[in-house]
């Protein structure tokens, strides 16, 4: 009797426990109140629902080593993994993750998400604000002869002859030009309206690059952008460039004369002054500008910009974002102290510029980061999927009960009893874990809610023999339970051996499987093999002399 | 009490030569079509590469999309009908498409969307799942899920040769290693999507079909004990029957799970669902038509010594004794 109380405390307990885990409780999350994100407490079933069910963006983010190597990856990416999460703070969005895994990967997850365009720019968008003066010295047009002789050299244009371009155009084109654009350079833009668009000369680079309208410009039409870079890529064209110069392609196309174009720049290389000093970053309409963020610089970037600018008054100084020069590049009127503005070019909207505060302000990344892996599912399909994998828990659960009922009598009800114990136990489980529950995993579930049974129905087949021979019905129940044993137990370490080296040896989502398959196979063990004998301790004490079992 | 299949007396074993023709053409069926159809229908967690699920407001053509694909520079891409007629998924996964990801992932899935976007009209669909995926984690996957699978193998037949002995050992193995055969075969022949998800339904078949024949075995076992004058031919009959009644039910509920799954869990769920139902089907065919004629076998070919020999050897004297004479029907018999 002793026994049978001691059983029933331990089943109780743990059916205690388990609803004490999956019962509602305070948890701090980001939520919306209104319009702002605040942390909040709020009251909800520890269990998480994974991104598939829930809707939202997984993104996994790596060093861009494209654009710039880098020697201690993890060490950067842990700098970096701070710049992504104050930016994923401020943009809004509840509940979002950010951590790094391994050493060469960020992971961000947003659940819920409306719009994942905007947060793969939040997040990928390096941000790293430059002010470099634009070059006047006409050092592009001095090594145009030598960037074209090496892609000559280079025989990048196989076919088409120089002299077939150079035949439409009188021979010292250049110079002519260049006097042309010193000239439009110095009477300013109203002049320069009617040959805005002056080609260079023959070669495969001057070809394609006309003469802009302040020094230092050159637009080039969008069709030709690709090659024109791809040429800029080369290292011999890299080796011919002027020493201490740098060229930085627009981020905006222009419309010259219908046709569309892009610009670039010649910059000195040296910035007079970096992002780093930056304290404030604010978004603006401004009747003349349009769009614009204003930033504010801190004291001591404000000394430099000061200095810097007073030694360059009436030069051009381009805006640098990401080597992206953004609008064109102002005319130094006299020093500017700690404020500036960036203009964001015409038809972009408020929003972009918001966005463009936002990652400004919460600084640059110290590595360019790319999206590895996007994953991204709307809010409508997850809501599907729960309900459809509820739906199949419970015709699935419903099937097995009557089965259960129909074949096994009262016996199965013992059995249907252990099985609600383990549906408990196994979600009480995902919640201590912090397991998160996703579509497979729900699919799982159901799977194992028919696997579950089988220990019973294994012990229920053993007492059935022992009945047909004979023996009494308590007598049977125990043997039952004895010569099942033996195969219960070989069937389970085996399994439970297989996912153990499953754990060890396998990677991420093998090893989750493993953990999973392994708690299910102790908690199914449990509810058939000890709940059930339980179960029929009390039947059998409660009808001693039971004569025929139902079974 | 209501009982099925109680009390039954078939031979099963009389059926290994049909069982084993059958799966044997199964397999080379399944993994021959390697020679000539291409590798498994790998998902882009695998390939690497991008995968987008449309959902449009009218029915569009299949045939026109595929077009304004390929006229759009995506080329090779599959498509298919997700659910409803409304719903399409877009698997972009050659190989170009994936070099082109490695700038920056969602270049494809925006080319994608905006060639469509030109023909259909921008409110013509909603993107209701977009992932695009490098192919770095597919391959590190794969090698670790069959570097496992191989220990998780070899551990399983040292355990059961110290439960049982190393001719239960080896056939249960072999048995299971045979489901998960099959299994591939079923998954190449019916062209099914593997994604992890499916890597997960063959791990849970390793470890669920070995259970079907350590039940079976646990039965011989026990049997042996009792009956040492038998042969292992009919004890293992005997034994096959005496579990039968408890072999149906656990499938039954198993299969009720399945086929839930299958029907009403959708239809990113339904390709583990026919891994699931398939497997499931499959390790209780080979518990009985598999494990115990391979245990035979290798009884025959490595008969035991010691006490329990008297009835080993006349099994083995018999089972080669009738399979010398191919007249009389059946073999092994």
């Amino acid at each position: 009797m002793s026994r049978i109380r001691t059983r029933i405390i331990l089943i109780v307990l743990l059916i205690a426990g388990s609803i004490y885990l999956l019962f509602p409780r305070d948890t701090i999350v980001r939520v919306k109140r209104g319009n702002d994100f605040v942390y909040d407490t709020v009251k909800r079933v520890p269990l998480k629902l994974g991104l598939d069910l829930q809707g939202g963006m997984h993104l996994a983010l790596e060093v861009d080593e494209a654009k710039q190597a880098v020697a201690n990856k993890s060490d950067a990416l842990d700098r970096a993994l701070k710049v992504v999460r104050t930016r994923i703070d401020q943009f809004g969005v509840s509940e979002p993750v950010v951590q790094k895994v391994g050493n060469d990967r960020i992971i961000v997850e947003l659940p819920g998400i409306d719009d994942p365009e905007r947060a793969t720019e939040v997040v990928e968008k390096q941000a790293f604000l430059k002010m470099q003066i634009v070059d006047e010295s006409q050092a592009l047009e001095k090594s145009l002869p030598r960037i074209d002789q090496a892609l000559r050299d280079l025989r990048v244009e196989a076919g088409t002859t120089v002299s077939g371009d150079t035949a439409k155009r009188p021979a010292g084109t250049l110079t002519q030009l260049l006097t042309k654009a010193d000239s439009g350079a110095a009477k300013g833009d109203s002049t320069r309206k009617d040959t805005a668009v002056t080609p260079t000369t023959g070669g495969p680079f001057s070809r394609r690059v006309q003469v802009g309208q302040i020094p230092g410009e050159y637009f080039v039409a969008t069709r030709d952008v690709p090659v024109l870079q791809q040429y800029l890529e080369m290292e011999q064209v890299k080796n011919v460039i002027p020493p201490g110069k740098q060229i930085l392609w627009s981020g905006d196309t222009t419309s010259l004369g219908g046709d569309a174009f892009r610009a670039f720049y010649v910059v000195d290389s040296r910035p007079i002054i970096t992002g780093e000093y930056l304290q404030d970053a604010r978004p603006n309409q401004s009747p003349i500008d349009g769009t614009v963020v204003e930033f504010q610089l801190n004291n001591e970037g404000g000394r430099q910009f000061r200095r810097e600018t007073g030694r360059h008054i009436q030069d051009y100084m381009a805006i640098v974002l990401d080597d992206r020069v953004m609008g064109r590049p102002p005319i130094i009127q006299g020093a500017i102290g700690t404020r500036g503005q960036i203009t964001m070019g015409q038809g972009r909207d408020l929003r972009e510029a918001q966005d463009l505060a936002l990652v400004l302000r919460a600084g640059s990344l110290p590595v360019p980061l790319k999206i590895a892996e996007i994953r991204n599912i709307g809010a409508s399909l997850g809501q599907d999927s729960i309900d459809a994998g509820l739906r199949a828990m419970a015709i699935a659960t419903a099937f097995i009960v009557i089965i259960m009922l129909v074949y096994y009598r009262g016996s199965g009800g013992l059995a249907v009893g252990a099985l609600a114990l383990y549906v408990l136990f196994t979600m009480a489980s995902l919640a201590a874990f912090g397991a998160v529950l996703t579509l497979p995993g729900i699919a799982g579930l159901v799977l194992s809610v028919g696997i579950a049974v089988d220990a019973n129905v294994l012990i229920f087949e053993r007492i059935r023999e022992e009945l047909d021979r004979g023996k009494t019905v308590r007598t049977a129940v125990d043997e039952g339970f004895k010569h099942a044993m033996s195969a219960i137990i070989d069937t389970s370490v085996s399994t439970i051996l297989t996912a153990a080296v499953l754990y060890q040896f396998g990677t991420g989502p093998v090893r989750g499987f493993a953990v999973t398959l392994i708690t299910g196979i102790a908690t199914s063990l449990f509810c058939a093999i000890f709940v059930v004998r339980t179960f029929y301790m009390i039947w059998l004490n409660r009808a001693r002399d039971l004569q025929t079992l139902s079974i | 009490m209501l009982r099925i299949l109680h009390d039954t007396k078939y031979d099963f074993i009389k059926w290994w030569r049909v069982a084993a023709i059958t799966t044997i053409v199964f397999i080379v069926g399944g993994l021959g079509s390697f020679l000539f159809k291409g590798s498994w229908n790998y998902s882009i967690e695998f390939t690497g590469g991008t995968l987008m699920q449309l959902q449009f407001n009218q029915p569009p053509d299949v045939a026109q999309l595929r077009s304004e694909l390929e006229s759009n520079g995506i080329h090779g891409s599959e498509i298919q009908q997700f659910g409803s007629d409304r719903e399409f998924a877009i698997r972009a996964q050659e190989s170009s498409q994936i070099a082109s990801q490695a700038a920056g992932a969602e270049g494809v899935a925006k080319r994608i969307e905006a060639a469509l976007k030109k023909k259909y009209g921008d409110n013509a669909f909603t993107v209701v799942r977009r992932e695009a995926v490098s192919p770095r984690v597919g391959s590190e996957l794969r090698s670790g899920a069959i570097i496992a699978m191989a220990i998780a193998s070899m551990v399983t037949l040292i355990y059961l040769a110290i439960r049982f002995e190393w001719r239960f050992a080896v056939a249960a193995v072999l048995s299971t290693l045979h489901d998960v055969l099959v299994t591939l075969s079923f998954i190449k022949i019916t062209h099914l999507e593997v994604s992890l998800t499916i890597v997960a339904a063959i791990l849970t078949l390793l470890g669920y079909s070995a259970n079907d024949t350590i039940i079976i075995f646990d039965r011989v076992r026990e049997n042996l004990k009792k009956a040492r004058k038998e042969p292992l031919y009919d004890t293992l009959n005997r034994s096959i029957n005496e579990t039968l009644p408890r072999s149906v039910m656990t499938h039954v509920t198993v299969l009720a799970a399945t086929i839930v799954l299958l029907v009403f869990a959708g239809e990113v769920i339904r390709p583990f669902a026919w891994v699931m139902s398939f497997g499931v089907f499959v390790a209780t065919f080979s518990s009985i038509y598999v494990a115990s004629p391979l245990l035979l076998w290798i009884e025959r070919k490595f008969p035991r010594e010691s006490t329990d020999k008297a009835h080993v050897t006349t099994s083995a004297a018999r089972a080669a004794s009738k399979a010398e004479r191919p007249d009389r029907t059946p073999a092994l018999r």
